[in-house]
Protein backbone atom coordinates (compact mmCIF):
# COMPACT_ATOMS: atom_id res chain seq x y z
CA UNK A 1 0.00 0.00 0.00
CA UNK A 2 1.31 3.61 -0.60
CA UNK A 3 0.48 6.45 1.73
CA UNK A 4 1.51 10.33 0.60
CA UNK A 5 1.84 12.05 4.86
CA UNK A 6 2.11 15.55 5.60
CA UNK A 7 4.25 15.83 8.93
CA UNK A 8 3.85 16.97 11.87
CA UNK A 9 2.17 14.26 12.48
CA UNK A 10 -0.17 12.23 14.73
CA UNK A 11 -0.98 9.31 16.11
CA UNK A 12 -3.35 8.31 14.03
CA UNK A 13 -1.42 9.20 11.37
CA UNK A 14 1.20 6.80 12.49
CA UNK A 15 -0.97 3.79 12.89
CA UNK A 16 -2.02 3.92 9.42
CA UNK A 17 1.36 2.57 8.35
CA UNK A 18 2.05 -1.21 8.29
CA UNK A 19 5.41 -2.69 7.90
CA UNK A 20 6.08 -2.94 3.58
CA UNK A 21 4.29 0.32 2.95
CA UNK A 22 5.47 2.34 0.54
CA UNK A 23 5.22 6.06 2.28
CA UNK A 24 6.02 10.26 0.54
CA UNK A 25 6.35 12.72 2.93
CA UNK A 26 6.32 15.90 2.67
CA UNK A 27 6.53 19.17 4.95
CA UNK A 28 9.28 19.68 8.00
CA UNK A 29 11.62 17.34 8.86
CA UNK A 30 15.14 17.99 11.12
CA UNK A 31 18.15 16.53 9.99
CA UNK A 32 20.31 14.64 12.52
CA UNK A 33 23.58 12.31 13.20
CA UNK A 34 25.70 11.21 16.23
CA UNK A 35 27.04 14.83 17.78
CA UNK A 36 23.52 16.51 17.01
CA UNK A 37 21.73 13.43 18.61
CA UNK A 38 23.89 14.13 21.81
CA UNK A 39 22.36 17.28 22.26
CA UNK A 40 18.83 17.33 21.09
CA UNK A 41 17.99 18.73 24.81
CA UNK A 42 19.51 21.55 23.18
CA UNK A 43 17.51 22.00 20.03
CA UNK A 44 15.16 24.95 19.09
CA UNK A 45 12.55 23.61 17.22
CA UNK A 46 9.59 21.64 18.53
CA UNK A 47 9.81 18.28 17.62
CA UNK A 48 6.53 17.19 18.92
CA UNK A 49 4.38 14.93 15.75
CA UNK A 50 8.29 15.85 14.46
CA UNK A 51 10.38 13.80 11.70
CA UNK A 52 13.82 12.96 12.64
CA UNK A 53 15.86 12.20 9.45
CA UNK A 54 19.39 10.68 9.86
CA UNK A 55 21.23 12.38 7.22
CA UNK A 56 24.66 14.21 7.25
CA UNK A 57 23.67 16.40 3.95
CA UNK A 58 26.31 17.69 1.22
CA UNK A 59 25.26 21.17 1.40
CA UNK A 60 26.62 24.45 -0.99
CA UNK A 61 25.84 27.47 0.08
CA UNK A 62 21.90 27.22 1.44
CA UNK A 63 21.18 24.33 -1.34
CA UNK A 64 20.82 20.90 -0.56
CA UNK A 65 22.98 19.09 -3.11
CA UNK A 66 22.87 15.43 -2.27
CA UNK A 67 20.95 14.08 1.49
CA UNK A 68 20.53 10.43 1.38
CA UNK A 69 20.50 8.44 4.56
CA UNK A 70 23.60 7.55 7.36
CA UNK A 71 23.22 4.20 9.16
CA UNK A 72 20.56 4.45 12.10
CA UNK A 73 22.27 1.61 13.88
CA UNK A 74 24.72 4.18 15.62
CA UNK A 75 21.94 6.53 16.67
CA UNK A 76 19.48 3.55 18.18
CA UNK A 77 20.85 4.05 21.43
CA UNK A 78 19.31 7.39 21.36
CA UNK A 79 15.55 6.17 20.58
CA UNK A 80 14.13 6.81 24.69
CA UNK A 81 15.60 10.31 24.15
CA UNK A 82 13.87 11.08 21.03
CA UNK A 83 10.23 9.71 21.59
CA UNK A 84 9.81 11.22 24.70
CA UNK A 85 10.81 14.76 22.48
CA UNK A 86 7.79 13.51 20.65
CA UNK A 87 9.10 12.37 17.49
CA UNK A 88 6.79 10.35 15.27
CA UNK A 89 8.85 9.27 12.58
CA UNK A 90 12.35 8.29 12.09
CA UNK A 91 14.23 8.11 8.48
CA UNK A 92 17.09 6.07 8.04
CA UNK A 93 18.44 3.40 7.13
CA UNK A 94 20.25 -0.19 7.80
CA UNK A 95 17.66 -0.18 10.84
CA UNK A 96 17.22 0.05 14.17
CA UNK A 97 17.70 -2.64 16.65
CA UNK A 98 15.67 -2.66 19.74
CA UNK A 99 13.58 0.35 19.01
CA UNK A 100 10.79 -1.62 17.70
CA UNK A 101 9.03 -1.67 21.09
CA UNK A 102 9.92 1.87 22.15
CA UNK A 103 7.92 2.98 19.09
CA UNK A 104 5.19 0.74 19.71
CA UNK A 105 2.35 2.96 19.57
CA UNK A 106 4.08 5.74 19.06
CA UNK A 107 6.38 6.14 15.90
CA UNK A 108 6.91 4.42 13.22
CA UNK A 109 11.04 3.73 10.80
CA UNK A 110 11.04 4.16 7.19
CA UNK A 111 14.01 3.51 5.00
CA UNK A 112 15.28 5.72 2.46
CA UNK A 113 17.26 4.09 0.10
CA UNK A 114 21.16 4.41 0.93
CA UNK A 115 23.05 5.67 -1.17
CA UNK A 116 20.18 7.98 -2.78
CA UNK A 117 21.71 11.42 -2.02
CA UNK A 118 21.22 12.78 -5.60
CA UNK A 119 17.40 11.91 -5.45
CA UNK A 120 16.64 13.00 -2.01
CA UNK A 121 17.75 16.55 -2.69
CA UNK A 122 16.11 17.01 -5.16
CA UNK A 123 13.10 16.92 -2.68
CA UNK A 124 14.46 18.68 -0.24
CA UNK A 125 15.07 22.91 0.66
CA UNK A 126 16.45 24.36 3.62
CA UNK A 127 14.31 26.11 6.10
CA UNK A 128 16.84 26.65 8.86
CA UNK A 129 19.68 25.32 10.62
CA UNK A 130 20.60 24.69 14.43
CA UNK A 131 23.76 23.90 16.42
CA UNK A 132 25.97 24.53 13.32
CA UNK A 133 29.00 25.24 14.87
CA UNK A 134 28.89 20.98 14.38
CA UNK A 135 29.49 21.50 10.94
CA UNK A 136 27.72 20.74 7.66
CA UNK A 137 27.17 17.22 8.04
CA UNK A 138 26.31 17.20 12.00
CA UNK A 139 24.38 20.36 12.36
CA UNK A 140 20.59 19.65 12.28
CA UNK A 141 19.37 21.08 9.33
CA UNK A 142 15.55 22.20 8.87
CA UNK A 143 14.28 21.24 5.82
CA UNK A 144 11.16 21.01 4.11
CA UNK A 145 10.34 17.79 1.89
CA UNK A 146 8.16 17.29 -1.15
CA UNK A 147 6.86 13.77 -1.59
CA UNK A 148 10.13 12.72 -0.28
CA UNK A 149 10.54 9.27 -1.26
CA UNK A 150 9.81 6.29 -1.75
CA UNK A 151 10.62 4.86 1.67
CA UNK A 152 9.26 1.62 3.22
CA UNK A 153 7.33 1.04 6.40
CA UNK A 154 10.71 -0.88 8.04
CA UNK A 155 9.36 -0.34 11.47
CA UNK A 156 5.92 -0.10 12.21
CA UNK A 157 4.28 1.13 15.58
CA UNK A 158 2.31 -2.27 15.85
CA UNK A 159 5.38 -4.13 16.63
CA UNK A 160 6.97 -5.38 13.26
CA UNK A 161 10.23 -4.91 12.55
CA UNK A 162 11.31 -5.84 8.72
CA UNK A 163 14.91 -5.99 9.11
CA UNK A 164 14.45 -8.51 12.56
CA UNK A 165 12.29 -10.39 10.82
CA UNK A 166 14.65 -10.79 7.44
CA UNK A 167 17.90 -11.12 9.85
CA UNK A 168 16.26 -13.89 11.21
CA UNK A 169 15.35 -15.53 8.76
CA UNK A 170 19.08 -15.56 7.11
CA UNK A 171 20.11 -16.69 10.23
CA UNK A 172 17.96 -20.09 9.98
CA UNK A 173 18.71 -20.23 6.20
CA UNK A 174 22.92 -20.53 7.80
CA UNK A 175 21.49 -23.06 9.91
CA UNK A 176 20.44 -25.16 7.43
CA UNK B 1 62.11 9.46 -18.27
CA UNK B 2 59.21 11.56 -18.44
CA UNK B 3 58.90 14.21 -16.41
CA UNK B 4 55.78 14.37 -15.31
CA UNK B 5 54.03 18.23 -14.26
CA UNK B 6 52.76 19.05 -10.56
CA UNK B 7 49.87 20.99 -11.76
CA UNK B 8 48.44 18.22 -13.90
CA UNK B 9 48.79 15.15 -11.22
CA UNK B 10 46.60 18.09 -8.56
CA UNK B 11 43.81 19.17 -11.91
CA UNK B 12 43.95 15.35 -12.49
CA UNK B 13 43.25 14.63 -9.18
CA UNK B 14 40.74 17.25 -8.66
CA UNK B 15 38.79 16.11 -11.69
CA UNK B 16 38.48 12.38 -11.17
CA UNK B 17 37.83 13.29 -7.28
CA UNK B 18 34.53 14.92 -8.91
CA UNK B 19 33.56 12.49 -11.12
CA UNK B 20 33.98 9.72 -9.62
CA UNK B 21 31.26 11.07 -6.80
CA UNK B 22 28.83 11.93 -10.23
CA UNK B 23 28.28 8.93 -12.52
CA UNK B 24 29.04 5.28 -11.51
CA UNK B 25 31.05 3.17 -14.19
CA UNK B 26 29.06 1.52 -16.69
CA UNK B 27 29.66 -1.83 -15.73
CA UNK B 28 27.69 -1.33 -12.33
CA UNK B 29 25.32 0.39 -13.80
CA UNK B 30 24.67 -3.01 -15.60
CA UNK B 31 24.76 -5.39 -13.10
CA UNK B 32 22.00 -3.33 -10.62
CA UNK B 33 19.73 -3.39 -13.88
CA UNK B 34 20.53 -7.21 -14.13
CA UNK B 35 19.50 -7.73 -10.80
CA UNK B 36 16.38 -5.47 -11.47
CA UNK B 37 15.33 -8.14 -14.09
CA UNK B 38 15.73 -11.27 -11.63
CA UNK B 39 14.60 -9.92 -8.05
CA UNK B 40 11.49 -11.54 -7.45
CA UNK B 41 10.93 -9.19 -3.98
CA UNK B 42 8.61 -5.98 -4.45
CA UNK B 43 10.16 -4.18 -2.07
CA UNK B 44 14.05 -5.26 -3.26
CA UNK B 45 12.51 -3.81 -7.13
CA UNK B 46 10.96 -0.09 -5.66
CA UNK B 47 14.82 0.04 -4.01
CA UNK B 48 16.51 -0.84 -7.30
CA UNK B 49 14.26 1.13 -9.19
CA UNK B 50 15.42 3.98 -6.57
CA UNK B 51 18.76 3.13 -6.95
CA UNK B 52 18.35 2.97 -11.02
CA UNK B 53 16.96 6.47 -10.85
CA UNK B 54 19.21 7.72 -8.27
CA UNK B 55 22.00 7.52 -10.54
CA UNK B 56 20.57 9.21 -13.69
CA UNK B 57 19.98 12.12 -11.08
CA UNK B 58 23.03 12.55 -10.17
CA UNK B 59 24.64 12.35 -13.66
CA UNK B 60 21.67 14.85 -15.11
CA UNK B 61 22.64 17.15 -12.17
CA UNK B 62 26.15 16.78 -11.88
CA UNK B 63 25.19 16.38 -8.02
CA UNK B 64 26.96 13.33 -5.68
CA UNK B 65 25.16 9.89 -5.76
CA UNK B 66 25.45 9.57 -2.23
CA UNK B 67 25.91 12.50 0.17
CA UNK B 68 28.82 10.48 2.23
CA UNK B 69 31.26 11.01 -0.55
CA UNK B 70 33.71 8.95 1.47
CA UNK B 71 37.50 9.11 2.27
CA UNK B 72 39.66 10.11 -0.34
CA UNK B 73 41.20 6.82 -1.39
CA UNK B 74 43.43 6.99 -4.29
CA UNK B 75 44.89 3.41 -6.67
CA UNK B 76 48.25 4.98 -8.58
CA UNK B 77 49.85 3.44 -10.62
CA UNK B 78 52.91 4.88 -11.03
CA UNK B 79 54.92 4.01 -14.40
CA UNK B 80 58.40 2.94 -14.32
CA UNK B 81 59.95 5.24 -17.21
CA UNK B 82 58.12 8.50 -15.61
CA UNK B 83 59.92 10.74 -13.08
CA UNK B 84 58.41 14.07 -11.17
CA UNK B 85 59.89 16.36 -9.37
CA UNK B 86 57.59 17.06 -6.44
CA UNK B 87 55.80 15.31 -3.71
CA UNK B 88 53.19 13.30 -4.87
CA UNK B 89 51.32 13.34 -1.80
CA UNK B 90 51.10 16.57 -1.17
CA UNK B 91 49.87 17.13 -5.03
CA UNK B 92 47.26 14.63 -4.68
CA UNK B 93 45.93 16.28 -1.53
CA UNK B 94 45.56 19.88 -3.17
CA UNK B 95 43.67 17.94 -5.53
CA UNK B 96 41.38 16.84 -3.02
CA UNK B 97 41.28 19.89 -1.00
CA UNK B 98 40.03 21.88 -4.23
CA UNK B 99 37.49 19.61 -4.99
CA UNK B 100 36.30 19.95 -1.56
CA UNK B 101 36.26 23.82 -1.72
CA UNK B 102 34.32 23.81 -4.68
CA UNK B 103 31.51 22.05 -2.72
CA UNK B 104 31.77 18.42 -4.64
CA UNK B 105 32.90 16.68 -1.33
CA UNK B 106 31.89 16.58 2.08
CA UNK B 107 34.27 17.12 4.21
CA UNK B 108 34.38 13.95 6.10
CA UNK B 109 38.18 13.57 7.15
CA UNK B 110 38.96 13.69 11.06
CA UNK B 111 41.09 13.47 13.81
CA UNK B 112 39.99 10.07 15.20
CA UNK B 113 40.33 10.93 18.72
CA UNK B 114 39.52 14.47 19.21
CA UNK B 115 36.98 14.47 15.85
CA UNK B 116 38.54 17.63 15.02
CA UNK B 117 37.33 18.28 11.21
CA UNK B 118 39.85 19.21 9.07
CA UNK B 119 37.77 20.97 6.62
CA UNK B 120 39.65 20.08 3.67
CA UNK B 121 39.38 16.28 3.80
CA UNK B 122 43.38 15.71 4.15
CA UNK B 123 45.02 15.23 7.14
CA UNK B 124 48.06 12.63 8.27
CA UNK B 125 47.23 9.80 6.53
CA UNK B 126 44.39 10.95 4.53
CA UNK B 127 44.20 10.98 0.95
CA UNK B 128 45.36 7.19 1.21
CA UNK B 129 47.29 6.21 -1.41
CA UNK B 130 47.51 2.36 -2.65
CA UNK B 131 50.49 2.75 -4.78
CA UNK B 132 51.57 -0.09 -7.35
CA UNK B 133 54.60 0.47 -9.78
CA UNK B 134 53.65 -0.53 -13.10
CA UNK B 135 55.36 -0.43 -16.77
CA UNK B 136 55.24 2.69 -19.06
CA UNK B 137 56.32 6.57 -18.65
CA UNK B 138 53.18 7.38 -17.14
CA UNK B 139 51.18 8.10 -14.04
CA UNK B 140 47.33 6.45 -13.79
CA UNK B 141 45.54 7.74 -10.69
CA UNK B 142 42.11 6.08 -9.92
CA UNK B 143 39.67 7.85 -7.26
CA UNK B 144 38.15 5.25 -5.23
CA UNK B 145 36.20 6.98 -2.84
CA UNK B 146 35.22 5.02 0.67
CA UNK B 147 31.57 5.80 2.35
CA UNK B 148 31.79 4.92 6.13
CA UNK B 149 28.61 2.84 5.94
CA UNK B 150 30.01 0.00 3.92
CA UNK B 151 33.76 0.51 5.40
CA UNK B 152 31.79 0.41 8.75
CA UNK B 153 30.79 -2.91 8.49
CA UNK B 154 33.97 -4.49 6.92
CA UNK B 155 35.76 -6.96 9.32
CA UNK B 156 38.89 -8.83 10.01
CA UNK B 157 38.96 -12.60 11.94
CA UNK B 158 42.38 -14.45 12.86
CA UNK B 159 40.77 -17.43 11.97
CA UNK B 160 42.16 -21.39 13.25
CA UNK B 161 43.66 -22.93 9.96
CA UNK B 162 41.34 -25.81 10.89
CA UNK B 163 38.26 -23.12 10.36
CA UNK B 164 35.79 -22.87 7.13
CA UNK B 165 36.69 -19.43 5.95
CA UNK B 166 33.79 -18.55 3.91
CA UNK B 167 31.16 -19.85 6.80
CA UNK B 168 32.53 -17.28 9.03
CA UNK B 169 32.49 -14.46 5.88
CA UNK B 170 28.67 -16.17 5.65
CA UNK B 171 27.98 -15.82 8.99
CA UNK B 172 29.43 -12.22 9.48
CA UNK B 173 27.49 -10.86 6.28
CA UNK B 174 23.99 -12.57 7.63
CA UNK B 175 24.16 -9.84 10.58
CA UNK B 176 26.01 -6.72 8.95
CA UNK B 177 25.53 -6.56 5.62
CA UNK B 178 21.92 -4.66 5.94
CA UNK B 179 23.72 -1.56 7.24
CA UNK B 180 26.52 -1.49 3.92
CA UNK B 181 24.13 -0.25 1.63
CA UNK B 182 23.39 -3.79 -0.34
CA UNK B 183 23.63 -4.82 -2.93
CA UNK B 184 27.37 -4.70 -1.92
CA UNK B 185 30.43 -5.82 -3.41
CA UNK B 186 32.55 -7.94 -1.20
CA UNK B 187 35.73 -7.80 -1.32
CA UNK B 188 37.80 -10.43 0.56
CA UNK B 189 41.65 -10.97 1.49
CA UNK B 190 42.50 -14.58 2.28
CA UNK B 191 46.10 -15.32 3.72
CA UNK B 192 49.41 -13.15 4.25
CA UNK B 193 49.34 -11.16 7.73
CA UNK B 194 47.12 -9.41 9.73
CA UNK B 195 47.57 -6.51 8.10
CA UNK B 196 47.81 -7.96 4.31
CA UNK B 197 44.88 -9.67 4.86
CA UNK B 198 42.86 -6.21 4.57
CA UNK B 199 44.85 -4.84 1.97
CA UNK B 200 44.18 -7.52 -0.16
CA UNK B 201 40.36 -7.19 0.48
CA UNK B 202 40.75 -3.60 -0.48
CA UNK B 203 42.41 -4.48 -3.14
CA UNK B 204 39.52 -7.10 -4.28
CA UNK B 205 37.03 -4.39 -4.61
CA UNK B 206 39.43 -2.12 -6.62
CA UNK B 207 39.35 -5.12 -9.12
CA UNK B 208 36.23 -6.02 -11.17
CA UNK B 209 34.31 -8.56 -9.80
CA UNK B 210 35.65 -12.01 -10.02
CA UNK B 211 34.76 -15.11 -11.86
CA UNK B 212 36.55 -17.83 -10.26
CA UNK B 213 34.24 -21.18 -8.99
CA UNK B 214 34.90 -19.56 -5.54
CA UNK B 215 33.65 -16.23 -6.45
CA UNK B 216 30.58 -17.36 -7.78
CA UNK B 217 29.74 -19.95 -5.09
CA UNK B 218 29.96 -17.92 -2.53
CA UNK B 219 28.24 -15.17 -4.19
CA UNK B 220 25.50 -17.14 -4.69
CA UNK B 221 25.13 -18.62 -1.42
CA UNK B 222 25.41 -14.59 -0.10
CA UNK B 223 22.46 -13.71 -2.52
CA UNK B 224 20.66 -17.55 -0.86
CA UNK B 225 20.40 -15.59 2.31
CA UNK B 226 17.67 -13.67 1.26
CA UNK B 227 18.56 -10.29 3.14
CA UNK B 228 18.00 -8.06 -0.16
CA UNK B 229 18.56 -4.62 -0.92
CA UNK B 230 19.08 -2.36 1.97
CA UNK B 231 18.05 -5.42 4.28
CA UNK B 232 14.43 -5.58 3.53
CA UNK B 233 14.40 -8.68 1.86
CA UNK B 234 14.73 -10.12 -1.99
CA UNK B 235 17.33 -11.79 -4.11
CA UNK B 236 20.30 -9.64 -4.81
CA UNK B 237 22.22 -8.81 -1.62
CA UNK B 238 25.90 -8.80 -3.36
CA UNK B 239 26.23 -7.72 -6.82
CA UNK B 240 30.64 -9.02 -7.03
CA UNK B 241 32.74 -11.05 -4.72
CA UNK B 242 36.17 -11.07 -5.34
CA UNK B 243 38.74 -13.28 -3.40
CA UNK B 244 42.33 -11.78 -3.28
CA UNK B 245 45.20 -14.23 -1.23
CA UNK B 246 48.57 -14.20 0.02
CA UNK B 247 50.45 -17.19 1.44
CA UNK B 248 50.43 -17.22 5.12
CA UNK B 249 52.12 -19.07 7.87
CA UNK B 250 51.42 -22.52 8.45
CA UNK B 251 49.67 -21.54 12.48
CA UNK B 252 47.13 -18.55 10.27
CA UNK B 253 43.92 -17.81 8.32
CA UNK B 254 43.75 -14.11 8.44
CA UNK B 255 40.23 -13.37 6.62
CA UNK B 256 39.42 -9.87 5.80
CA UNK B 257 36.47 -8.68 4.18
CA UNK B 258 35.85 -5.08 2.88
CA UNK B 259 32.40 -4.40 1.79
CA UNK B 260 31.45 -1.28 -0.81
CA UNK B 261 27.99 -0.61 -1.40
CA UNK B 262 25.96 -0.34 -4.61
CA UNK B 263 27.78 2.98 -5.42
CA UNK B 264 30.55 1.42 -6.10
CA UNK B 265 32.51 4.94 -7.58
CA UNK B 266 35.64 5.20 -8.99
CA UNK B 267 37.37 7.40 -11.97
CA UNK B 268 40.50 7.15 -13.59
CA UNK B 269 42.68 9.87 -15.21
CA UNK B 270 46.40 9.37 -16.95
CA UNK B 271 49.21 11.82 -16.55
CA UNK B 272 51.95 12.13 -19.09
CA UNK B 273 54.84 14.65 -19.52
CA UNK B 274 52.29 16.08 -22.63
CA UNK B 275 49.38 16.97 -19.74
CA UNK B 276 46.16 14.87 -18.49
CA UNK B 277 42.94 13.25 -19.44
CA UNK B 278 40.25 10.95 -18.12
CA UNK B 279 40.03 7.47 -19.19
Amino acid sequence: MEHRVRSPLSEGDVSKLSAGDIVWLSGVIYTARDKAHQRLGEVKFDLRGGVIYHCGPLIRDTTVVSAGPTSSVRLARYTPQVLDLGVRCIIGKGGMPGAAELMRGRAVYLAYPGGCGAAAARSLSVRGVCLSELGMAEAVWEFEATDLGPMVVAIDSHGRDLYREVRESAKKHLKR
Amino acid sequence: MALLRRCDVVKATEAVACKSQISLPGWVVRLIENALRSERSEIARYHLNAILNNIRIAEADARPVCQDTGLPVFHVEIGEGCSFDFNLWEAIAEGVTIATRKGMLRSNVVDPLSRLNTGDNTGPGMPYLIVDHVTGDSLRITAFPKGAGSENMSFLGMLNPADDPFEYILENLAERVSNACPPVFVGIGIGGTFDQAAALAKRAIIGLPGESKEELLLLKRINDLGIGPMGLGGDTTALGVKIERAFCHTASLPVAVNLQCWANRRATARVTEDGWSIE
